[in-house]
């Protein structure tokens, strides 16, 4: 017993703890590996353009310019963070949804259809995206509940059939001379997000809107969904063993198509909140499925697949890919920073191995200290 | 001096926490068979382990033919001529017996496989030893004791000196064990040396030359089998003397509390079905028991009967309603208890902590959830520590202990005081005391009676000849998804029990209608 | 109706080379996820090799060093995922969707590091490998033959080889389903897993390369392989790990990725009017539905995806 409360108390064992020791430790390693790179490309600039990756809006001298950058990096991490809540959400009932990137890009098509073609206010354009982001991940849950089709390979195959789909839709509202969709500001003005004075703490910024508070509204409702509520308590049993939460009664195909839908859901709140404020056009002849929805993957394992540390890391990701473009383009390029990104995706898979590694560790010097202990009450 | 084939001197071996063996000597005569006796956790599959290469022992060295050997893993094992058939075969289902016994040492030419070759050696063993094994055959076809044989075949096929039988028995019928026993005799006289490792003290009177007890990781001693009783090997075992037979007071029968009439449920591995036209009734009061060998489509019968399989065909009725079709959820509300036969798949949920294990079939309920579905914490914490207590459910940091980290006696613990303490109307217990030592063998079946006492139905599925004996009321035998016969326990023997188990007898059994 | 034929086999070429890869490494037990990366990395080494290969060599020579840079490459970045499955034990679908991204922007800042070098203002990530390209082609009356169509079918019967006929196939599959029994028979697991990794790295490897020279003669890297490392796993699944039929498979899927290329040779196809994209689609749709049919019976290799522990018995 002894034992026990000692470890008890030692924060080294605590698991939270031990998450961020592994998550910075990732960080560190990725930026590390990612300036390595940087030198083997051209090795006179590689330091300054590791600086000016974590610099980022610091870049800019004028504290205004500043704050408007700021503003912008935290438009992107808020929608960042919507995915990596649908990753994370989905991953604790026992499901990978890659297909958050796909779901993402239909809310996107969706919201830019209803805001634009439709010109419909925008908490409807808001709504529509959500709903249709959901059915799209709500059909992988179907097809694994009731097919047994892996909900990786699903997924998969579906965020190519929304890309390509969302392409299709959206090209009846491309400019006429660029392959990009028409600003919402042009046709729609009710269709953007409400500011509601948020946009005064950075320099104005017309793109910072109540999406960057919505964002982390959900992350704390998805905290509390799966923390307190017997729906969590469900959804978390299905996922670490469906034949458990089968034999007690819950409804493990439902929970699996419902699971699903809301991490689909999420996706989409996280593509509505990013253009619904204007900030992008979609380019209707997109070949490659949008990075924000596989960053979603690296935010949601950075942050130790909790919402409350999604929030954090999601800015973390969005901050360096943000700040990718601010490297000597004489020299490297902006891809950089997702190189990085990728690079820590990898090393989030180590962090369960360097978890039981570290117990192990502290297990041996407890041991060692006990032996020792032990030693000196028999001398 | 003694011809040893093997030898174990002063074997210790640490885990952190605990000493599996304590400085063990364990001696093989060449052409004996040597049993290994010790109750589970007692540090037979350690010190087993440590003689295949799979541990490293801290202290004592390993001697074979009277010279010291390091033994680092299964290949060096091989090399020096150890074998062994594991508690859980290790057989890759989807390949044949022949590819089975080649795996890992097969022959070649020009970088092809020679099963031409190694076919012809196979039957010559096969013939030799008086083992039937068809060497095409795919394993997930054949039968556990034919799998079995694969096994033997496979260390006999490596020209193994030293065989050793990892708690053989347990997966076999009385007849298909007496076959065994056989088979090991021949292996002997053949000059094989055989270390045998068990809990059964019937099979060590009957085969073994001598026999070696441990208990809690200790030597006790080695006895010759024909100067022994199993009294004494018993008593050598446990250390105190153990009560065999549980007490119990006269039946006193109530109503009909589940009654089904003929349930059939498919198979997922073949085209038959698992469970074909059974009807059987409990009462209120007493303690009915399906016995039968693994795989006779029990797992199936329960399966259906819970609602996590769909029947066939047939009809359940628990307490005068049918709930054939009803949900899961809906039977437990309904008063059904389920302890399941693998308790880490279906009961527990590992990575949960044991009170949230403790509220599994209950979390729903108004005493634990909320109007609004938030979950109840302090309640849920008070109800635990209620259960443990009531329990003694042992663990290392109470409520809040991962289930994973518990021992798989306290973990079997928790399950049964989540579904007693549901007081249920009909309680079903699956191989409830399997794996677990005796103590917690004795607590379960007391569990078990004091249900049966206090008026309930139960439902025992068990694999346990003595258990079947010792608890039940009633006997139902399955063979092949069928109800085979059914016997009163205290009139009908094992060897009896065994003939219709093994499907060699059977009778028509009336449903109780 | 040729050039249709002429897509179809390349195509199909590709996905027998990269779902064989699939199959060598889910049958050692490890799910590859990352294929789809490892067939960019494949096609980065192929796609360079070819640019720096002066056009005086024989064409055999450039074919073997071009496919000997595509392997390497493919070998190296599939290590990626081995070392963390097999080593460390991580989760392998989350390392494969790691090397998937990590290859697409390795492979795009690498060829704009190289371009760049080149010329300050060319910041494009494409390479252009025209000459060595026609080392691979061969004419006959109208027909392109690629020598990979013969190559892919050569690795497809050899591949049908290993796996049942020989003491390598057999320990292999061995670890996929029950790596505990190859462990007690004194198979190195590990060992088998890395090899079964690696191979599928190869494999995946040239089948980058393949998918690039497959009618173009240079290729743009910020487009990656477009999902067909994705669409390789589909016909592996369908193909149910089994050599044969994941030739038959890759076939109907190249037969549905080449129409979208050619469709617009076919009169009653142009005549249809359905856009462009709707082909491009095609191929996935397709298999989404040929998983609906075949995944509720499909048998998978048992241990697929468990990391091994040795201590675990």
């Amino acid at each position: 017993m002894n034992k026990n409360d000692k470890s008890k108390k030692s924060i080294l064992r605590n698991d939270g703890f031990q998450t961020i020791i592994a998550s910075l430790l990732c960080i560190a390693i990725g930026l590390l590996i990612g300036y390595v790179v940087l030198l083997f490309i051209n090795p006179h600039g590689a330091g300054e353009a590791i600086v000016a990756i974590l610099k980022n809006y610091f870049y800019y001298p004028n504290a205004a310019v500043t704050a408007k950058y700021l503003g912008s990096t935290l438009v992107k991490a808020s929608t960042l963070l919507m995915c990596s809540l649908s990753v994370l959400f989905a991953y604790k009932v026992g499901l990978f949804n890659i297909g958050v990137a796909g779901q993402y890009v239909v809310g996107a098509g969706i919201s830019l259809y209803c805001a634009v073609a439709l010109k419909l206010p925008w908490y409807i354009c808001f709504v529509a995206a959500v709903l249709m982001a959901a059915l799209v991940g709500g059909l992988s849950g179907v097809l694994k509940a009731y097919f047994n089709v892996n909900e990786v390979i699903s997924s998969i195959m579906l965020n190519w059939i929304g890309l390509y789909s969302v392409n299709v839709l959206l090209s009846s509202v491309k400019q006429p001379t660029a392959p990009y969709t028409i600003p919402i500001e042009n046709v729609n003005k009710g269709g953007l997000l409400p500011h509601a004075g948020l946009h005064k703490f950075f320099s104005n910024n017309q793109f910072v809107t109540i999406g960057l508070i919505l964002a982390v509204i959900m992350a704390v409702v998805v905290w509390i969904l799966l923390e307190k509520t017997k729906f969590g308590y469900e959804l978390k049993a299905t996922g670490m063993n469906k034949h458990a939460a089968k034999y007690c009664g819950m409804k493990e195909k439902r929970n699996i198509i419902v699971t699903m839908l809301i991490s689909g859901g999420l996706a989409g709140f996280g593509s509505a909140i990013f253009y619904l404020t204007g900030i992008e056009q979609w380019m209707v002849q997109l070949t490659t499925i949008p990075t924000m929805g596989f960053n979603g993957i690296a935010a949601a394992f950075l942050g130790g697949v909790n919402p409350i540390g999604a929030i954090f890391s999601s800015y973390f990701i969005q901050h360096i890919t943000s700040g990718g473009t601010y490297v000597d383009k004489t020299m490297y390029c902006a891809q950089t920073s997702d190189l990085i990104t990728a690079f820590i995706i990898y090393l989030c898979g180590f962090v369960l191995f360097f978890k039981i590694w570290f117990v192990k560790y502290l297990d041996k010097k407890e041991e060692q200290k006990l032996q020792k202990e032990q030693k000196g009450g028999e001398a | 001096m003694e011809n040893y084939a093997v030898e174990m001197l002063n074997i210790t071996k640490r885990f952190p926490g605990i000493i599996a063996n304590d400085n063990i000597t364990l001696q093989l005569k060449k052409g004996e068979i040597h049993a290994l006796l010790g109750e589970n956790g007692a540090g037979k599959s350690t010190l087993m382990s440590v003689l295949f290469g799979l541990y490293q022992a801290e202290e004592g060295e390993i001697r074979k033919d009277g010279k010291k050997v390091s033994i680092n893993n299964p290949n060096d094992a091989n090399e020096l001529g150890i074998g062994m058939v594991h508690q859980h075969f290790k057989l890759v289902e989807c390949f044949s017996v022949l590819d089975n016994i080649i795996l890992g040492v097969e022959t070649t030419k020009h970088g092809f496989l020679k099963k031409a070759e190694a076919r012809k050696k196979v039957l010559e063993l096969s013939e030799k030893y008086g083992l039937a094994v068809d060497p095409d055959a795919l394993i997930e076809d054949i039968t556990v004791g034919m799998q079995q044989r694969t096994e033997i075949l496979k260390m006999l096929y490596r020209d193994n000196e030293i065989l050793i039988f990892d708690e053989p028995t347990a997966v076999l019928t009385p007849q298909e064990i007496q076959e065994l026993m056989q088979i090991m005799k021949n292996l002997a006289a053949e000059g094989k040396s055989i270390l045998f490792i068990t809990h059964k003290l019937a099979e060590i009177m009957q085969v073994a030359d001598r026999c070696s007890v441990l208990r809690k990781g200790k030597y006790i001693g080695t006895v010759d089998v024909k100067d022994t009783t199993p009294e004494k090997l018993s008593a050598m075992m446990v250390g105190r003397d153990v009560n065999f037979v549980v007490e119990k007071k006269p039946v006193e029968l109530g109503e009909v509390v589940l009654d089904v009439q003929n349930m059939t449920v498919a198979s997922k591995h073949h085209k038959n079905n698992a469970v074909n036209n059974v009807s059987l009734q409990v009462r209120r009061g007493e303690i009915v028991c399906i016995a039968g060998i693994d795989g006779n489509g029990q797992t199936e019968f329960v399966h259906g009967l819970t609602g996590l399989e769909p029947l066939k065909n047939g009809t359940i009725t628990m307490n005068g309603k049918n709930i054939t079709h009803e949900s899961i959820r809906k039977r437990i509300v309904d008063g059904m208890s389920h302890i399941p036969e693998d308790r880490h798949k279906h009961g527990l949920v590992l990575d949960y902590s044991l009170e949230d294990n403790l509220i599994l079939q209950r979390y729903f309920e108004p005493e634990f959830t909320n109007k609004a579905g938030f979950l109840k914490r302090g309640a849920i914490r008070a109800y635990a520590n209620r259960l443990i207590e009531q329990y003694d459910v042992r663990s290392g940091q109470g409520a809040i202990t991962k289930a994973r980290s518990m021992s798989g006696g306290n973990q079997q613990k928790a399950i049964i005081a989540r579904e007693i303490d549901k007081n249920p109307e009909l309680l079903i217990a699956v191989q409830p005391t399997r794996g677990l030592d005796v103590g917690a063998i004795e607590y379960i079946h007391k569990q078990i009676v004091a249900q049966r006492d206090a008026g309930k139905g139960v439902l025992l599925v068990s694999l346990e000849l003595d258990e079947v004996m010792n608890v039940s009321d009633r006997i139902l035998v399955m063979y092949e998804g069928e109800i085979v016969g059914e016997f009163d326990p205290k009139k009908v023997t094992v060897e009896e029990l065994g003939l219709y188990m093994a499907g060699s007898k059977r009778k028509e059994v009336s449903t109780g209608e | 109706m040729l050039l249709l034929l002429q897509y179809t086999l390349i195509f199909t070429s590709v996905l027998v080379l990269v779902a064989l890869g699939g199959c060598f490494s889910e049958h050692s037990g490890v799910i590859n996820i990352g294929l789809e990366g490892i067939m960019v990395t494949g096609a980065l080494g192929g796609a360079l090799a070819m640019k720096y290969l002066s056009g005086d060599l024989a064409a055999p020579l450039v074919i073997l060093l071009v496919i000997l840079a595509s392997v390497l490459a493919g070998m190296l970045c599939s290590l990626l995922l081995a070392v963390a499955a097999i080593k460390f034990n991580a989760d392998q679908t989350l390392v494969g969707t790691a090397i998937n991204l990590l290859s697409a922007a390795a492979a795009v800042v690498i060829v704009r590091a190289i371009n760049t070098a080149e010329n300050v203002d060319n910041v494009s990530s494409t390479v252009e490998y025209r000459n060595a390209r026609k080392a691979f082609l061969a004419n006959i009356g109208g027909f392109e033959f690629n020598w990979f169509m013969l190559i892919a079918f050569l690795i497809l019967v050899a591949a049908y080889v290993v796996l049942y006929k020989t003491k390598f196939g057999l320990r292999l599959c061995a670890c996929g389903e029950h790596p505990q029994a190859a462990d007690s028979v004194g198979i190195n697991v590990y060992k088998m897993r890395y090899a079964g990794v690696i191979i599928s790295g190869a494999l995946g490897g040239l089948g980058g390369l393949v998918y690039i020279t497959a009618g173009v003669s240079e290729w743009k890297f910020e487009n990656g392989v477009s999902g067909f490392g994705f669409l390789a796993l589909a016909v592996m699944i369908f193909g149910q790990w089994k050599p044969v039929n994941i030739g038959l498979a890759a076939l109907m899927f190249g037969m549905f990725r080449a129409l979208s290329n050619v469709y617009t040779g076919f009169d009653a196809l142009a005549a249809l009017n359905i856009p462009s994209t709707v082909y491009n689609m095609l191929p996935y749709i397709i298999s989404l539905l040929v998983l609906v049919f075949v995944s509720k019976k499909s048998r998978a290799p048992k241990a697929e995806g468990i990391p091994y522990d040795k201590g675990q018995r």
